[in-house]
């Protein structure tokens, strides 16, 4: 009975995370365009979009190989798991054993290794372009996203989020300088990794600047709908990491009862709220950067992560 | 439960080697201005913290020092010099700022070695940690006069490294008063001293790029 309950739970979670995605990146959208003073399209847009392109018939370029067919739900589930291994609104759950940070990593980066390839496959000048520079990104961004989770694992003794979450909430962190100079190395991270303004824009398609759509650009039909999916998870999952790690206050305990569940679960949606709302107002309000200054951009998150780290080494082997 | 003091002496002294990368990091002359006054500030924070914690009355006038000469007056006196000259471009770097940044990791990391290993007999951790990151400091400040062409960021270095050997004063218990006013008062000197010759520099060859002096001794055609 246990066991079954418990198995509930986890899948309760994977398909809580697949079915608030896309509304995250509606709000998203919604924001930023009521922002900018227009009215923009409803929040529950990017859920017709993929139910549209469900429908819609695949067109296949003549030379597409099977890597091309394949990608897109090898992207699509890499990302799942990895968003689905993301504490949301309990820890403890069935497989959160296998919920290790280095593995989420790990996730994310076969999902971008096989995005870079069917951006390759095709063999057009945008979709080279778009996975060359998304490789450039991808070599800071990695790195740095390592070192934060090195710096995380050294304060919370743990790689493993559950660990990782418990040991914030038991108030035993006090006053950290590495503990912010993580978070704001993971935004930075999370910013170039889900090509979001002053990295990419994820609205435009005009060739100079556009790194992910390029990748994309030959994708349609049920294949698109995958990588949109995808991306609006990976999305969710950021902003659950960040919630998860630096504010995980409402997140039930394991073995908790049904209130505290619907509890977290009201928290997790009024974090990932804020999260959208305070993506969409940074992206309002800065300038799309040029390709080549990205990597000083990220060269800062690296190098807070680095020096989160040695400071860390300092304050405990003092 | 927390040792509260070792973590905010933790947080200030650390937030300044942050802020040391951000100078180095930063390539526009008025944020770099501003980004030293911040340094600054913090430093006035950490000194008054030390103070606070320590009992020890005179690092009162130290942090009032920082606060009032270099977190407001040298800034300001920077700023009105860099409008006279009219230099408000962007900062020539020697090398670009993601080298400059390992650099500095490194710097960082062989001081805080380096550091930790000398003062292995010293009990107090905050002024083992104080130290570590004081030399960090002054060697991060050396390292940003090395890197930049401009005469005016090569102040602002040099300024940054005088806040590190600040910080190592008052993290080591009985420093002299008097040595600190002295230091605090020969920068200041210092400061108009370089003030006039960035003037003389800019007379002579029209711009603060230090490269030109190489050419003008014959060390560059």
């Amino acid at each position: 009975m246990e066991l079954i309950q418990n198995l509930v739970l986890q899948g309760v979670q994977m398909l809580v995370v697949l079915v608030l995605a896309p509304g995250l990146t509606g709000l998203v959208r919604k924001v930023k365009a009521r922002l900018t003073r227009r009215q923009g399209a409803p929040i529950l847009q990017p859920y017709r979009d993929l139910a549209r392109l469900m429908r819609k018939e695949v067109v296949l370029a003549e030379n597409a190989s099977w890597l091309f067919r394949v990608s897109p739900y090898l992207i699509f589930a890499a990302t799942w798991v990895a968003a689905a291994l993301v504490p949301t609104f309990a820890v403890g759950l069935v497989f959160s054993w296998t919920a290790d940070l280095i593995a989420i990593v790990a996730l994310l980066g076969s999902a971008r290794f096989f995005l870079a390839l069917a951006g390759m496959d095709v063999g057009t000048s945008f979709g080279d372009i778009g996975s060359s520079r998304e490789m450039m990104i991808g070599a800071i961004a990695e790195p740095a996203m390592l070192l934060t989770v090195f710096s995380v694992a050294l304060i919370a003794g743990s790689t493993q989020l559950s660990n990782v979450v418990g040991f914030m909430t038991s108030g035993e962190i006090g006053i950290r300088v590495s503990a912010g100079m993580a978070l704001v190395a993971l935004v930075i991270v999370a910013i170039a990794e889900n090509a979001r303004i002053p990295v990419d824009n994820p609205a435009t398609h005009l060739e100079l600047t556009m790194v992910h759509e390029a990748m994309v650009l030959e994708y349609s039909g049920r294949h698109l709908a995958m990588i949109e999916l995808a991306s609006s998870l990976k999305l969710l999952l950021y902003v659950a990491l960040i919630g998860c790690i630096f504010v995980p206050w409402g997140i039930a305990a394991p073995g908790a009862g049904f209130a505290d569940l619907v509890v977290g679960l009201a928290s997790f949606l009024v974090k990932l709220a804020l999260g959208g709302t305070m993506l969409a107002v940074f992206e309002t309000s800065i300038a799309k950067m040029r390709v080549f200054r990205v990597p000083e951009f990220l060269g800062a998150a690296l190098m807070l992560g680095l020096l989160g780290t040695l400071l860390l080494f300092v304050s405990r082997s003092l | 439960m927390h040792d509260y003091a070792f973590d905010i002496a933790h947080l200030l002294a650390s937030s300044l080697v942050l802020v040391s990368f951000m100078l180095i990091y930063q390539d526009r002359i008025y944020a770099l201005l501003n980004v030293f006054a911040l340094q600054a500030l913090l430093l006035a924070f950490a000194v008054a913290w030390q103070a606070w914690i320590q009992g020890a009355h005179h690092l009162y006038v130290s942090a009032a020092i920082a606060l009032i000469f270099k977190a407001m007056i040298v800034p300001w006196a920077l700023h009105r010099m860099v409008q006279r000259l009219g230099i408000q471009r962007e900062v020539e770097t020697v090398v670009g700022v993601v080298p400059t940044m390992l650099v500095g990791m490194g710097l960082v990391a062989l001081s805080v070695l380096l550091m930790l290993q000398l003062t292995e007999a010293a009990e107090s951790a905050i002024a083992r940690e104080d130290l570590a990151f004081s030399l960090s400091v002054i060697l991060l400040g050396m390292l940003m006069m090395v890197t930049r062409r401009n005469a005016v960021s090569q102040v602002v270095g040099f300024m940054s490294l005088e806040n590190g050997l600040i910080l190592a004063a008052t993290g080591a218990q009985g420093m002299p008063f008097v040595v600190e006013i002295s230091v605090a008062f020969s920068v200041l000197i210092a400061m108009i001293v370089i003030g006039v010759f960035l003037f003389r520099i800019r007379e002579r060859f029209d711009t603060v790029d230090v490269e030109v002096l190489d050419q003008y001794r014959g060390e560059r055609q």
